[in-house]
């Protein structure tokens, strides 16, 4: 193991949660890992779960950056999401004959919306200083209006083969074809990382504004780049959920996604103030949340309940995730360790180097 | 001629994690006086006034108001014991009107009956000579006057004790002398007021006591007009850190002819500094003296782009180069050390090399950053150098001493290979050693052909460290020294005369 870039405490509470859903999950049932294959294709718990989880993702890993930037959050990234998509059905839909250079033409051109519904938020809140929630809130009311403007007719549907392609399984290729977008954004994601100062820059921003300022940062332009990020992940989102459901719903495309997406930046461990981030954590934490969902609906709990229970789970984890409740459990940690060194710190770090582990693999 | 104590308080300690900010301090308060409490930042001054008014709890001390041992557990304590409280920033609502801003929060009963609180305003803004309306809304009000409504909220209730931190920082000179007269008819009635301030001057026209303290503990106690300006000043900068006068500053050869490194001209910029010209020379070290707010940092500030420039240009080298933001500063050279720390320089979550190679990073560009291996590279060797006390380059920034994370912004800046680097109040709020460290680097840096600005509160450092002295009040420049034996009393001279020259050489 190289020595430790950073530390990887923050994602020691979205991990064990996902290990607690997935007991649950053995408890119920011990098939749960088991994998079908359906015309050359896996299918089973977490096949879905990866496939059911990818556009929550991908619009997390944005969400991410742009808490951390600017210290508030975009509500209207669902919206973002349809207004793009339905640019890209308008387009699909009026070529004729869909060819892959036509289905390639009309993600590119719903990337442009995006970016310019990205730019008009992220306008907002660097130069105008508008909060984040309240400038997005603008879109957040009137997108979904604007998409539907845009379609022209209620859920025009997309019945070709390459988008049938794009949203499920490509002949002769094994996992889902969204798992596989999936993965290739978080590689790009990973690349503009290893590529640029983002990290730092978007860091120094978030956590202290003056001082980037005097040390030659322009928050304003930082700020608005992770909005423009973030118009990127919401047409690349809305890409792949308009294909998956084969039609374009205005109303009810990627409804309330921004609540999911926030709760996983939060389960990630990222301090919703701004500040330091973990894209690591916000990944894990949009896929717990999709095994939350699954994991409510194999307990056969009502459908009408199921909300009730999410919430309950959510305010349970927050609360354990919160300062005061940490520092106890430190305390706690700190008189087990005095007592027992050996056992304990043993313990302890088998547990921070699979962290470790799974943490250096996403970052 | 002294009448009747309404406040006392004896032996008042105060200890903070790490930091003893009133150590066994007697403080006396008269009926119709005006007693101004004097210091420099970080002497006590706001700690003893929360320790009367309850926000903080004393350690250990007596107070005593009228007689009677008080002990106050919060501010709305004091508030009802007569203690009224104004504080630099007016903490008021603009957007509610002058009389719902004197008497909202005061009563408990849920009803308001606002026929009877705007006669009653208006019966006390008129006693008090305040020109407001109580149904005006405050934000149409002048600063000054909603300064006095602050006032007006304070003394309303049966007030003894009147405190005002700071109440003319945001006025102007008009402003100041209605305030003035506004205090002159309270002392009238018996109200004895604490006036904290850095305007000498103010004291001199208003105050009747002076109480100095510095570094937590009480100087003395002064009679007005028994103490004069110099006497003042050397009483509240003190004279500590006598073991290190064996620094010995490092003098360049300058002569007329020489091109300076950088030259400023008639710059001037929002934070309000009056137009000025500024020149350093290679291998230079130069300083702004100066009491807090009279323009030292405005000025460096201007210099860098630290604030919008309104005009004036800069030379490098004799040419003219254009610097509007601190990223231009920072490509022609000039480094940036600015006052406030914590505000301004660290990044504390980020971890000791990050803040370390933030700087240089910025300047390579976006899109090209450093490996891991060469960051921790540079880290490693400022850490090595400035001798940085940090378990490890991955701490986070913020859980370093105040020296310690002064140091990191330090070796941020000296990593850029800055031409010009301007270090404001390097030395404020870290320990002696560290204090010593940073002067003898100074020096080093000078010899090794750095220009420098060192700006402290401490003259002596000063003294100490720079080979030309610039002297500011109230934000303009009012003289230059310079010369090997400068004394603090050179420079305290020219402070308290302000304008009048008093060449050393």
């Amino acid at each position: 193991m190289r020595t430790m870039k950073r530390s990887f405490s923050h994602l020691v509470l979205p991990i064990s949660i996902l290990l607690l859903l997935i007991i649950i999950n053995l408890i119920k049932g011990a098939d749960y890992f088991s994998i079908t294959v359906v015309n050359g294709a896996f299918y089973g718990n977490i096949p879905n779960i990866l496939f059911g989880a990818s556009e929550l993702v991908i619009l997390s890993i944005g969400m991410t950056l742009v808490t951390a930037a600017s210290r508030g959050q975009d509500i209207s990234i669902g919206e973002s999401a349809t207004i793009s998509s339905a640019v890209f059905v308008l387009f699909v839909l009026q070529a004729g004959e869909v060819t892959l250079l036509v289905i390639v033409v009309g993600f590119l051109l719903s990337c442009v919306v995006g970016l310019a519904l990205g730019a008009f938020n992220g306008i907002l809140v660097s130069v105008f200083k508008v909060q984040p929630m309240i400038a997005s809130l603008i879109l957040f009311t009137g997108g979904r209006s604007i998409a539907f403007m845009i379609d022209g007719k209620l859920s025009p549907i997309l019945a070709n083969d390459i988008s049938n392609q794009i949203g499920t399984v490509i002949p002769g290729i094994p996992i889902q074809t969204p798992i596989i977008l999936t993965v290739v954004f978080i590689v790009c994601i990973a690349m503009l990382f290893k590529t640029t100062n983002l990290r730092l820059y978007v860091e120094t921003v978030g956590i202290n504004p003056n001082a980037a300022r005097l040390n030659g940062i322009n928050p304003k332009k930082i700020i608005f780049l992770t909005f423009l990020i973030m118009g990127f992940c919401t047409a690349v989102a809305g890409f792949i959920a308009v294909n998956k459901a084969g039609r374009h719903d205005s109303v009810n495309l990627l409804k309330l996604i921004m609540m999911d997406a926030i709760l996983a930046v939060a389960i990630g461990g990222n301090p919703l103030i701004g500040g330091k981030f973990s894209i690591t954590g916000s990944i894990i934490g949009a896929y717990t949340i999709e095994v939350l969902n699954r994991t409510l609906l194999r307990l056969e709990i009502e459908p009408a309940m199921i909300k009730v229970f999410k919430a309950v789970f959510i305010i349970m984890l927050m609360i354990i995730a919160s300062p005061v409740v940490r520092a106890s459990i430190r305390k706690a940690l700190d008189r087990v360790r005095t007592k027992n060194p050996t056992k304990g710190s043993a313990a302890m770090v088998s547990m921070v180097s699979t962290m470790d582990m799974i943490g250096e693999k996403g970052e | 001629m002294l009448s009747e104590t309404i406040l006392e308080m004896k032996d008042i300690s105060k200890s903070f994690p790490g930091v003893k900010a009133l150590d066994s301090v007697d403080f006396k308060l008269r009926k119709s006086e005006i007693h101004a409490l004097m210091g420099e930042n970080g002497a006590g001054k706001s700690t003893l006034i929360k320790v009367i008014t309850g926000v903080y709890e004393k350690d250990a001390g007596l107070i005593t108001l009228q007689g009677e041992p008080i002990h106050f557990k919060s501010p709305q304590e004091a508030q009802n014991k007569g203690i009224g409280t104004v504080y630099q920033e007016i903490m008021l609502c603009p957007n509610l009107t002058v009389a719902e801003n004197m008497y909202i929060g005061r009563s408990h009963s849920p009803i308001v009956n606002w026929k009877q609180m705007n006669e009653q305003a208006a019966r006390l803004l008129q006693s008090l000579g305040i020109p407001a309306s109580p149904i005006q809304e405050l934000a149409s009000c002048s600063l000054a006057v909603q300064q006095m409504i602050a006032i007006a909220r304070a003394v309303d209730m049966d007030c003894k004790i009147l405190i005002l931190d700071e109440p003319t920082s945001s006025l102007d000179e008009d402003e100041v002398h209605k305030l003035f007269e506004l205090m002159r008819e309270l002392k009238a009635r018996g109200v004895g007021i604490i006036f904290i301030t850095h305007f000498l001057e103010q004291v001199y026209e208003i105050s009747d006591m002076i109480t100095v303290l510095r570094n937590g503990k009480l100087i003395g106690e002064y009679e007005t007009s028994s103490l004069s300006q110099i006497e003042l000043i050397s009483k509240m900068l003190g004279n500590e850190l006598e073991d290190i006068t064996k620094i010995k500053k490092y003098e360049p050869h300058v002569s007329d002819t020489t091109i300076p490194v950088l030259e400023a001209v008639g710059i001037s910029s929002v934070a309000g500094v009056r137009p000025f010209d500024f020149a350093i020379h290679k291998g230079e070290v130069n300083g702004f003296a100066g009491l807090l707010g009279s323009g030292r940092s405005e000025s460096v500030r201007a210099i860098f782009s630290a604030d919008k420039v309104t005009g004036g240009e800069i030379r490098m080298h004799g040419k003219k180069v254009k610097i509007r933001s601190p990223l231009h500063a920072m490509k022609h050279r000039i480094g940036y050390l600015p006052e406030d720390r914590k505000g301004d320089g660290i990044i504390e979550d980020l971890s000791v090399r990050d803040n370390i190679i933030l700087t240089l990073q910025v300047l390579k560009g976006f899109f090209k950053p450093f490996s891991w291996k060469q960051a921790e590279a540079f880290a490693e060797e400022y850490i090595k150098k400035l001798n940085i006390k940090t378990p490890t380059s991955n701490t986070p920034i913020k859980s370093l001493s105040g020296g310690n994370q002064q140091k990191v912004i330090l070796a941020r800046w000296l990593l850029t290979n800055p031409e010009y680097l301007i270090l404001d109040e390097p030395t404020r709020g870290i320990d002696v050693g560290t204090k010593v460290e940073i002067q003898k680097l100074v020096i080093k840096l000078a010899a090794s052909g750095m220009s420098l600005t060192f700006i402290s509160s401490e003259i002596d450092e000063m003294l100490r460290t720079c080979s030309r002295l610039i002297v500011m009040k109230d934000r303009q420049i009012v003289g230059e020294l310079r010369g090997t034996d400068l004394s603090e009393n050179d420079v305290m001279n020219m402070i308290a005369q302000g304008g009048e020259n008093v060449c050393a050489q």
